[in-house]
């Protein structure tokens, strides 16, 4: 909860410094950039530091947690520039509010279930239902953890419940279960395909079947009264086509969902 | 005369600061939540397991610092060796570790990719993710609250006392029990109070080695933490339970050892 506050009292504290920054022409040379401050699901983390790194007329600032509690701090009055979950349900709910712009999805994921590349005790779904194996999952009211519902919820009954019975731990975000799963707290987990890509070969995908995969979508949107609201909208033009597009292909994430 | 009046008033000023800025955010949390809301929060899912998982871990955890920590300052307070100082540093060195830092900390002694992890798995001890494991999390991060509060009052003992009932002809054992704790007791009470607030409040380390699950590692911190995304209301409600409950603690700690509450303050 502390640290939860602090980092939205920084979000709010580099808000509120940059008054000045619009003015600032992107070509003058020497003139400071102007500070972006995004709020983005954890599992963006390595697609947006690295997209972040190649922006031409902002400097990004990143916050990232659970979708769930970036939104929740947006609901408090936090006022980053941009808004990024793991599902479009989240900004779609803060635009009704009318504290975002209208959102737009601009990446996919996949969900799957990893397992220590090391030490694997799971090479299956059906593996996980075995009583003594040991699962991390994401909380239900981050996007992750209703994703995982969403799936356990399409298997018979008796095999979601013995799948449940496993879980040893219920995360609040997606760095916190794979985390759990590195440190070999946890046997498997139930993340994105993106987290498995961007863990330097430390975890391993077991591809769920495609009658089970949710349709994971991730939604930005720029928050309303954003200290910098042209560079955040070119932020999202580059997420859909560009270097955004780029970064978000290299960390394993896949084009929005169509429909 | 015009001297005289400027610094009590910047003394006064001082002070109005620092209690409006503490107690702000605690007195926000009861601005918001009525009574009602307090009851009916406790009444929801989960509030009540986490309330009681959170008081009977750190109970134990308390109990084991006591248990231990006690003989272990009396020595650190009676004792004069080589490296005294440095040891005393290092106890007291957790008092500033960020929370995360201890989680990591632990995970990298006992987890199971550990230091120590392929021991403690050998002897069929399962502590992350376990109740075991809120246990040493609250522990790990209580206990130099404790041995600190416990050190300087051993220390401020006055020692004529001890040696004169060394004189008469009880042994150390005897001294310490019979006269050194009862002596020092309300400056072990206040210890006591520090390490179990700590324990209560215990956020970080708790989620990283022993995760978030009801009833079995979910506290209440992490109670509220989930909560906070998904029903602020609730989080504030639980937030003010957890407040009354801490200070119902140490009001009665602190009453209990009667003299401490006025003169132990000194101390």
């Amino acid at each position: 909860m502390l640290g939860l506050l602090l980092s939205a009292a920084l979000l709010m504290g580099a808000g509120c410094g940059r008054d000045g920054g619009d003015g600032a022409s992107p070509g003058d040379p020497g003139a400071s950039k102007p500070k972006l401050t995004v709020s983005a699901a954890a599992s963006l983390k390595q697609a947006f530091t690295a997209y972040g790194k190649e922006l031409q007329d902002a400097s990004a600032r990143f916050s990232f947690a659970g979708s769930d509690e970036l939104a929740a701090q947006i609901s408090q009055g936090v006022k980053p520039d941009l808004f990024a979950a793991a599902n479009p349900r989240l900004p779609e709910e803060l635009f009704k509010k009318g504290l975002v712009e209208k959102p737009t999805v601009f990446a996919g994921n996949r969900l799957v279930l990893a397992v220590p590349a090391d030490d694997a005790k799971v090479g299956s779904l059906a593996d996980v239902e075995r009583p003594g194996v040991t699962l991390a999952v994401g909380s239900k009211s981050v996007p992750v953890g209703s994703y995982t519902r969403t799936v356990l919820d399409k298997l018979p009954a008796a095999q979601g419940k013995a799948i449940l019975a496993n879980v040893r731990s219920e995360e609040p975000d997606v760095a916190g279960i794979v985390g759990k799963l590195t440190q070999g707290a946890v046997d498997a987990g139930l993340v994105y395909g993106s987290d498995v890509r961007g863990s330097d070969g430390k975890l391993e995908a077991v591809e769920l079947p495609e009658e089970l995969q949710p349709s994971v979508a991730y939604g930005i949107a720029v928050v309303k009264g954003a200290k910098q609201p042209r560079q955040a909208r070119a932020f999202i033009d580059g997420l859909l086509s560009g270097a955004g597009r780029q970064a978000l292909d290299d960390a394993g994430f896949e084009p929005p969902p169509s429909g | 005369m015009r001297e005289r009046g400027w610094f009590p008033v910047g003394l006064v000023a001082a002070l109005t600061i620092v209690l409006c800025f503490l107690t702000l955010p605690i007195v926000a949390i009861f601005v918001d939540t009525g009574p009602l809301d307090l009851l009916s929060s406790l009444g929801e899912d989960g509030a009540l397991e986490a309330l009681r998982l959170s008081l009977t871990c750190s109970a134990i955890a308390v109990g084991l610092i006591v248990v231990v920590g006690t003989p272990a300052a009396y020595l650190l307070a009676t004792r004069r060796f080589r490296g005294r100082a440095a040891l005393v540093t290092l106890i007291e060195l957790p008092l500033v570790l960020p929370p995360a830092v201890a989680g990591i900390g632990l995970l990298a002694a006992l987890g199971p990719k550990g230091v120590l992890g392929g021991l403690v798995e050998d002897a069929g001890i399962n502590l992350v993710l376990t109740t075991a494991g809120v246990i040493l999390a609250l522990t790990f991060v209580a206990a130099p609250f404790y041995l600190r509060q416990a050190q300087s009052a051993f220390e401020a003992l006055d020692r004529t006392w001890l040696e004169a009932s060394r004189t008469l002809g009880a042994t150390e054992a005897r001294t310490f029990l019979r006269v050194a704790i009862p002596t020092a007791g309300p400056g072990l009470i206040s210890g006591l109070a520090l390490a179990w607030g700590r324990a209560l409040g215990e956020f970080g380390a708790t989620l990283m080695f022993a995760g978030s699950f009801r009833g079995i590692t979910q506290t209440v911190p992490l109670a509220i933490y989930e909560r906070f995304s998904t029903d602020f209301t609730g989080a504030l409600a639980l937030s003010a339970v957890l407040v009354a409950v801490s200070a119902a603690l140490l009001l009665s700690v602190k009453l209990l050892s009667g003299s401490a509450w006025l003169g132990g303050a000194a101390r």
